[in-house]
């Protein structure tokens, strides 16, 4: 088979899954956990081959247009370069590691049938959007993204957690992407064609007429999927859908969208410096926000979200500063390790039966529970604070050491100001970023109190999946970071010692001072008893976690927070904690600004539909209704009366007849 | 003899008829007037016969068959129609017309006698009153 | 006028022999005829606006045997006895039996006629003055010659009946076999509802005894419908009793 006959089925086999799951779904259960999981290894294969096959050469590039459809022509077009490759890799790897651990995951779920065709069917549509050559085949794949991920958020529809934020993540996706259509539309306006090939041949030519606007509308809906501030807000809440979910969605690949879309459409963007000051600012203040945010957190989960928002800001930092490779190459390693934090996570959930973490920090022994989960997270998230041999160190260097390499000045078309406030707010998450993975190690697994309740062992599928994801969360930065540059064909991505070191130390100094801050707090942890577990301990870990979720909210006070003064965090952040805890106050800020308005202007509609538009269909319907009353009237049963009309009509029609036929 | 005279007579007949069937509330007074009708019409049947197996030399004599016809029918017709007025006497005490009007809107189904006997023998004094 | 166009265009010498008798001299026939005929149509204007039912029946008779006198004038014989016959014989009975069974008062009584009688009138005379009209214009010239042989003798008429309406006649046994059945099963019904089941041999005997006779199809008709009528007012009779 040729490369693109190979890179047409990646996409197409978990679609035909996802279609097959939901038909079969109801009538042959048996077939669904292979219907989920053959599709997704398959494309894995078969990624893997495509991307030997392509080996960081010359891009692959297909097209075939199956009909005209206007002045700027659609076509199903294949763009297999060597980022495509490798993220088209990642996608399958990740998606049949989820779809593996939710087979054990959810083993009881009576949805598990649908749940697992969306997972399809949304593994379908990244890799549609990783392979399009076309922009608008992409933004097929992009919106079906969209709304895979609605459906997934809300997976646990019973509760109302759930249901609102499946709604919140689908309204400030699309929120971001209406402008990014009308981006998409202008810039192939522009350009004279949705191909990609074409895009960036315009753009080398210089034939962009409006670059800033179309970069800006083009980067609010990469802010939407990507979940960049000040779009964000979403994606703490999307933590209410399962573990797995989390991990394959809202971690490691369908957010990871919109920062390869900007590399992909990166010359487009360096063509205005003023969409790369505000990409910089931007990745910048995302950070440096979610990785504090992330410090306050008591659910676990929503400590991975806001990481997952602070990593992806370094992905777009690298961008701002016009390394992709960086940008891919940290996109790749995060996409391994943190898949590896929530499936992690989900694990620890369903073992101790809460997904507080001060609930977790007064169990004792909760790492001799779930002995995989305790080791695998440990390497987890010493990739995440940038640790000298773990994947994530390698990436994270890359992104600095390219900031610092455009500071320096010998940058072409990206201010140096970008590389200033990358390389700053880098450091500065750095620092945090160790700080919050201590303390989320500590609180997990360092607890001290009443024994950890013991649930048995972790279902066989979900622990091995677990290894298997520590292996490149562990060995890939290092292996790949020399023959990376080839496939990418860019700068070169080794760390630079100034920023390595510089790094380094600074996240050993937040994990030392997380430490010490724990030991002293720590104490207050048995004068404050707190803790809810779940109803149902012995349930799948989706009921676990769907029960675990539901219940922080009565527990504690609120989805995020927890009043737990052995929280280390608490030392830390001193009088940021409260403000932090809940993001900064962007969610009362948002419904200060839009949700009150909106619905006023609800309100207001609804009084002028019940009161004035009604009023005039009322009045409309008052003149028939006196009609029908005065000939109702006519109708008195009186047969007399009937005849008598009958036949005086009659004599009338005989008289004219008679009249006109003598022509009187 | 003209033929206007039996025609006229005819058709004054038949007004008249008409006018007993409309302003008439006894159903068997009604009939009655009816019965006026049909023979208006004989009448015609039967002068328009003589006058063409005269002039036409029409030897059918359909208008003398046709008012034989009509005869037989009006008989089966009143008998029928009694029976109907009798049923309706039995059953709502009252053979007036302008009484029967289930067929208006929010009418008020009389029905048939639930009462007994006495309140039967009420309402057919009331009607008759 | 349409009709009065064709009998002039069919048969222009009677119209030539109508202009030779005029309105002003009228022959002794017509003149029996007008008499007769005002007669009759008094007799009809006093049947619809009576205030005595009864009374209303019996002017029906009057106006029944004027114009069976209107038939013999006519010529046509046979029709004048049939109308003698089933008409004030047996009709006009029938009505009154109809009458005494609904309980009609005797006497004047005040509310004879419906609310709806003035528009009724102006039907009527609308109507009567149309057809006034259009009849006197159309056939103001047509002359029937009465002399001769009478065209409605029962000998002609029989002839006539029996060759050219054989197949109608025989129908119209079958429409008053109909009649009969209906009319027993009017009065069926009306024995279902009532308290006893006691009078069914009557009911029943009563029509089948009469309409075991079928020659003589218009006789036997108005025996049935008599019959039938008789054996409902026995029932009803009976049934007003319990």
């Amino acid at each position: 088979m040729t490369t693109t006959t190979l890179a047409v089925l990646v996409p197409l086999l978990p679609f035909l899954g996802a279609a097959a799951g939901l038909l079969l779904g109801r009538t042959a259960p048996g077939f669904v956990r292979p219907l989920a999981v053959l599709p997704a290894l398959t494309s894995l294969v078969l990624a893997v081959l495509v991307a030997v096959r392509q080996g960081g050469d010359e891009a692959v590039n297909a097209a075939t247009e199956l009909t005209p459809t206007g002045s700027i022509p659609i076509e199903l077009a294949l763009h297999i370069d060597g980022f495509a490759a490798l993220v088209a890799v990642l996608v399958a790897f990740v998606a049949s590691c989820v779809q593996i651990y939710s087979t054990g995951y959810l083993r009881d779920d009576p949805r598990y049938p649908s749940y697992a065709a969306l997972v399809s069917l949304f593994t379908s549509a990244m890799l549609l959007v990783v392979y399009s050559g076309d922009l608008m085949v992409l933004l097929v794949g992009w919106e079906i993204m969209g709304i895979c991920s609605y459906f997934l958020v809300g997976h646990y529809w019973e509760t109302p957690e759930a249901r609102a934020a499946s709604l919140k993540a689908f309204l400030v996706t699309k929120l971001g992407d209406v402008p990014f259509l009308i981006g998409l539309f202008a810039l192939a306006t522009d350009a004279g064609s949705f191909r990609i090939t074409k895009v960036l041949g315009a753009v080398s030519t210089g034939a962009l007429d409006h670059p800033t606007l179309i970069a800006l509308l083009l980067l609010a809906g990469v802010a939407g999927k990507s979940a960049q501030f000040p779009l964000h807000t979403w994606l703490p809440d999307a933590m209410a859908g399962p573990t797995p979910v989390s991990a394959l969605i809202h971690a490691a690949t369908m957010v990871a969208a919109g920062v390869y879309f900007i590399a992909r459409l990166l010359p487009v963007f360096e063509a205005s410096q003023a969409a790369m000051v505000v990409l910089a600012v931007m990745a910048a203040v995302t950070m440096a926000g979610s990785a504090l945010a992330a410090l306050a957190q008591d659910d676990i989960k929503r400590v991975f979200a806001y990481s997952t928002i602070g990593q992806l800001g370094y992905m777009t930092g690298a961008l701002a500063v016009g390394d992709r490779g960086a940008a891919v190459f940290h996109l790749l390693t995060h996409g391994a390790f943190k898949a590896l934090l929530f499936l992690a996570a989900g694990v620890i959930i369903h073992a101790a039966g809460t997904n507080s973490l001060a609930a977790m920090s007064r169990m004792r022994d909760l790492r001799d529970r779930v002995p995989d989960a305790y080791w695998t997270m440990t390497v987890a998230l010493l990739a995440l604070a940038a640790i000298p041999p773990f994947s994530g160190f390698f990436s994270k260097e890359s992104v600095l050491g390219a900031a610092e390499h455009i500071t320096t000045g010998h940058a072409e078309g990206v201010p140096a100001a970008a590389g200033w406030i990358i390389l700053v707010a880098g450091l500065l998450t750095a620092l945090l970023t160790a700080a919050y993975a201590t303390r989320l190690w500590l609180l997990a697994f360092r607890g001290r109190g009443a024994e950890a309740p013991d649930h048995g062992r972790q279902p066989l599928t979900m622990t091995v999946v677990l290894w298997v994801l520590a292996a490149p969360s562990l060995a890939i930065g290092g292996l790949a970071y020399q023959s990376l540059p080839g496939w990418f064909g860019g700068d070169d991505l080794t760390p630079t010692l100034t920023t390595s070191i510089l790094g380094t130390g600074l996240a050993v100094v937040g994990g030392l001072a997380t430490y010490g801050a724990w030991q002293r707090t720590t104490a207050l942890a048995a004068r404050a008893p707190l803790g809810a577990v779940a109803a149902h301990p012995e349930g799948d870990a989706g009921l676990v976690e769907a029960e675990a979720i539901a219940s922080h909210e009565p527990a504690y006070g609120d989805v995020a927070y927890a009043p737990d003064p052995a929280d280390p965090g608490r030392l830390l952040l001193g009088p940021l904690h409260r403000h932090a805890a809940v993001g900064f106050h962007l969610d009362a800020v948002y419904s200060a600004l839009f949700v009150r308005p909106v619905r006023a202007g609800a309100t207001l509609v609804r009084f002028l539909d019940r009161e004035v538009v009604e009023t005039y269909v009322r009045g409309a319907g008052i003149l028939p209704r006196w009609l029908g009353a005065a000939v109702r009237r006519a109708q008195t049963g009186n047969v007399q009366t009937y005849v008598s009309a009958l036949l005086a009509g009659t004599v009338v029609l005989a008289v004219a007849a008679v009249l006109v036929a003598t022509g009187a | 003899m003209h033929l206007a005279y039996p025609a006229v007579l005819s058709a004054l007949l038949f007004c008249t008829g008409l006018y007993g069937v409309l302003a008439r509330r006894n159903a068997i007074l009604v009939l009655m007037s009816v019965e006026l009708m049909l023979n208006a019409v004989n009448l015609n049947l039967v002068a328009f016969d003589v006058w063409l197996s005269r002039t036409a030399e029409e030897t059918l004599h359909s208008g003398q068959a046709l008012t034989l016809f009509t005869i037989a029918i009006a008989a089966a017709e009143i008998g029928i129609g009694l029976a109907i007025v009798l049923a309706v006497h039995r059953n709502r005490g009252t053979a007036d017309i302008d009484k029967l009007r289930d067929t208006a809107e929010g009418h008020e189904p009389e029905g048939p006698e639930t009462g007994g006997p006495a309140a039967g023998a009420a309402e057919k004094a009331e009607a008759t009153a | 006028m349409i009709l009065a166009s064709a009998a002039a265009s069919a048969h222009t010498t009677n119209t030539v022999a109508a202009d030779t008798h005029g309105f002003l001299s009228p022959t002794g026939v017509e003149i029996a005829f007008l008499l007769v005929g005002v007669v009759t149509f008094g007799a009809a204007l006093v049947t619809v606006t009576t205030r005595q039912l009864v009374h209303a029946a019996l002017w029906l008779v009057v106006t029944l045997g004027g114009l069976a006198v209107e038939y013999l004038l006519l010529t046509a014989e046979f029709i004048a006895w049939v109308q003698v016959l089933i008409y004030v014989g047996s009709v006009v009975v029938l009505l009154l039996f109809g009458l005494m069974l609904t309980r009609a008062p005797i006497g004047r009584s005040p509310d004879a006629d419906s609310g709806n009688r003035w528009a009724a009138l102006t039907v009527a005379v609308a109507a009567a003055a149309a057809l006034v009209w259009v009849v006197v214009d159309a056939f103001r010239t047509t002359w029937i010659d009465l002399d001769g042989p009478a065209a409605g003798s029962t000998e002609a008429t029989g002839a006539s009946l029996f060759q050219n309406w054989v197949l109608p006649f025989e129908a119209l046994s079958v429409l008053l076999l109909a009649a009969l059945v209906g009319a027993i099963v009017l009065s069926r019904k009306a024995k279902a509802d009532a308290v006893t089941g006691a009078k069914t041999p009557n009911a029943s005997k009563t029509p089948s005894a009469k309409g075991a006779d079928p020659s003589g199809g218009t006789h036997s008709g108005t025996g049935a419908a008599g019959g039938s009528g008789a054996g409902n007012t026995d029932g009803s009779d009976k049934e007003g009793v319990s």
